[in-house]
């Protein structure tokens, strides 16, 4: 078997298993610990306060907006941009479709893609930088941060590189920075892909009981 | 010891809601934008988030997922030292109101002024807690209230107030619909309140009275994280109610006490109370729809209100009063950011009490300030805690500002209709 082979198969397995079981692991451990039930009584529906939270903590505060723009603009531009080239790349969906989910979807086009990517590049190195150069940034982060940021970065890099899908090996390179960012990924910060939901779950159940309107 | 003691109250104290916010962060730093501490001192220590790392470490070391396969391989973060807790004091206790303005502003929506709260807990646990704080907790337990206020201080105030409003108020009256605790800072600075309840309920109708038991309404044990402090001045007020068999509390104008009795008291004493918890402002607002509050005449002053953070960020009362205060004033114009976004005082969360955090109180100040001055000319600014409006009162001194701060209550109660009619109430002085 050759090192392309073993990227793109047993691999990628362990790396999905990885993936898939160390943040259920995560999440059933957070969830596990449990919340004593609130014997208060809600002034209005705890539930619908939940869901509204999830939602309003996607969008900036209008009363914070001036002061944060920066991150603000850099995180929409690199979430959005990496959201879109992660699902609707064309060597994307092939892959979902062959590999995880058995069914595809149309692929964006190719100027789609390289507008998505630079976005992605562009959002990611302003977090990034502004991690490194902010006095208060510097003071609260540690090594996962830049080691998720970096993750991230490379993975991107080589997708760029093997986009083309002309040479095996740069393919198989991608796959494998892939396949290190999905096993550290359980392990890491980048988990609040998952965890936000809880987060501010649990916020707005307190605001729906409340009945604050953040 | 000292330390190991910390370490386990904060172990104790994280359920599913604090572990999710620490796996939540994101260390993106936007909480410190929201935070009038950090904004007045621009110090990077004064982030929210970072606050709560003692509580972060610990809770990484021992509890979290993975722990023991990161305590294996050496990953772990090390084990919080006394050190660390003497460090994190001033920012646990001196420059948190816990007021919650940056869960507002956190794309994780992680609500940091409750975790806060968590880190105090196992402050207490280690015993490292500002004087000021431990010594209104002593007085809250051993005499009545965090200021020292007997019941015959209270009876004293009481009777001075039905002498100037010629109106009788019945103490530990039995049956009464309503049972009114007052906050600390009320009775003995702002004791004109218990007068203008005395006259709005008259008019109302309303039966009232107070318990001579359980006349403080402010909870210390809250504010400094001392779970059995805050139960046992919850269980006053809770056996006094039962003992009067009134329908329902009133929490007063204090934004921690209102938090105190409504959201966390039944959690805290473990059972459902038998009675409602009605804030005054919802009170008020109530009776005027029902068109049992009339007033005459309105304040022309241009005044502005003051959201007290637990009554309105956290406890979900905006319309209320400005609804009682549009009844009352022509002149009324709203912060920028008034509402669930508003700046506190700086005085909440037992900073007020708290003499050690007096600088960073006034300094914090001028962000509330910089709200008021962009108004560009109010005469008077209206609230609806008492504690607030002293803090803003002793900030309004330091700054060398000249602006009345006027509590709601009593504003309403000077545009009361007169009994049978009359003469329109006479504007307040400014």
């Amino acid at each position: 078997m050759t090192i392309v082979q073993i990227i793109e198969g047993p691999l990628w397995y362990i790396a999905a298993a990885v993936f898939v079981i160390g943040a259920l692991w995560r999440i059933i451990g957070i969830l596990r610990l449990g919340r004593r039930t609130d014997l208060s009584v809600p002034r209005s529906a705890a539930f619908p306060g939940a869901v509204k939270a999830l939602f309003r903590h996607m969008l900036p505060h209008y009363g914070f907006f001036n002061r944060t723009k920066l991150h603000v603009f850099a995180g929409y531009l690199f979430h959005i941009g990496l959201f879109v080239v992660l699902f609707f790349a064309a060597p994307h969906v092939a892959f979902l479709k062959e590999h995880v989910l058995g069914f595809g979807w149309e692929a964006m086009p190719h100027w789609a893609f390289i507008v998505s990517a630079q976005a992605a590049f562009a959002g990611l190195i302003l977090l990034w930088f502004r991690r490194i150069a902010d006095p208060t940034m510097r003071q609260i982060s540690d090594a996962d941060d830049h080691i998720g940021s970096w993750l991230t970065f490379i993975a991107m890099l080589t997708g760029c590189l093997a986009l083309q899908e002309s040479n095996a090996s740069l393919r198989a390179l991608h796959m494998l920075t892939v396949e290190i960012w999905l096993i550290y990924f359980p392990f890491s910060r980048l988990m609040h892909a998952f965890t936000f939901v809880l987060s501010r779950g649990y916020t707005g159940i307190v605001y729906g009981r409340r009945g604050v309107t953040p | 010891m000292t330390a190991a003691k910390a370490v386990q109250a904060f172990v104790d104290t994280v359920d599913a809601a604090a572990a999710s916010y620490m796996e939540a962060c994101v260390h993106c730093g936007q909480c410190a934008r929201a935070c009038h501490f950090y904004e007045t001192n621009d110090d990077p220590r004064l982030t929210p988030i970072y606050k709560l790392q003692p509580l972060v470490k610990a809770y990484k070391r021992h509890k979290a997922p993975f722990s023991g396969l990161r305590r294996m391989l050496g990953l772990v973060p090390a084990e919080v030292t006394e050190d660390e807790l003497n460090e994190w004091s001033d920012l646990v206790y001196d420059t948190c109101n816990m007021c919650g303005r940056c869960t507002l502003v956190c794309p994780m929506g992680i609500d940091i002024a409750a975790m806060v709260r968590k880190v105090r807990e196992g402050f207490v646990a280690a015993g490292i807690v500002p004087e000021g704080l431990t010594g209104a907790a002593d007085r809250a337990i051993n005499i009545g209230s965090p200021l020292g206020i007997k019941p015959e201080t209270l009876r004293k105030i009481v009777n001075e107030q039905v002498e100037e409003v010629g109106i009788p108020v019945e103490l530990d009256k039995e049956g009464a619909d309503y049972l009114v605790i007052l906050s600390a800072m009320e009775i003995l600075n702002f004791y004109e309140v218990i007068g203008a309840l005395a006259r709005i309920f008259k008019q109302a109708g309303v039966s009232w009275t107070i318990s001579t038991e359980a006349y403080e309404a402010t909870n210390i044990g809250i504010q400094m994280g001392d779970k059995e402090i805050a139960r046992t001045l919850v269980g006053r007020i809770v056996d006094a109610a039962e003992k009067l068999k009134v329908k329902y509390v009133i929490s007063p104008e204090c934004g921690h006490a209102y938090s105190a009795l409504k959201w966390e008291g039944p959690n805290l004493v473990g059972r459902p109370y038998s009675f409602k918890v009605v804030h005054i402002l919802e009170l008020l607002d109530q009776l005027q729809r029902e068109g049992r509050i009339r007033t005459r005449g309105k304040d022309a002053r241009r005044v502005t209100y003051h959201d007290p953070c637990q009554i309105v960020r956290r406890g979900g009362l905006v319309s209320q009063p400005r609804s009682i205060l549009n009844s009352v004033s022509d002149g009324f114009v709203e912060m920028k950011n008034a509402g669930v976004a508003n700046i506190c005082c700086g005085g909440g969360g037992g900073v007020s009490s708290n003499p050690r955090a007096e600088d960073y109180r006034i300094r914090a100040f001028a962000s509330k300030k910089k709200q008021i001055d962009d108004l560009q000319g109010v005469e008077a600014l209206v609230t609806s805690c008492a504690n607030c409006r002293n803090v803003i009162e002793e900030a309004i001194d330091a700054y060398g500002m000249d602006l009345p701060v006027l509590g709601l209550t009593e504003l309403l109660a000077e545009y009361l209709e007169p009994d049978g009619g009359g003469e329109p109430a006479k504007p307040a002085e400014a």
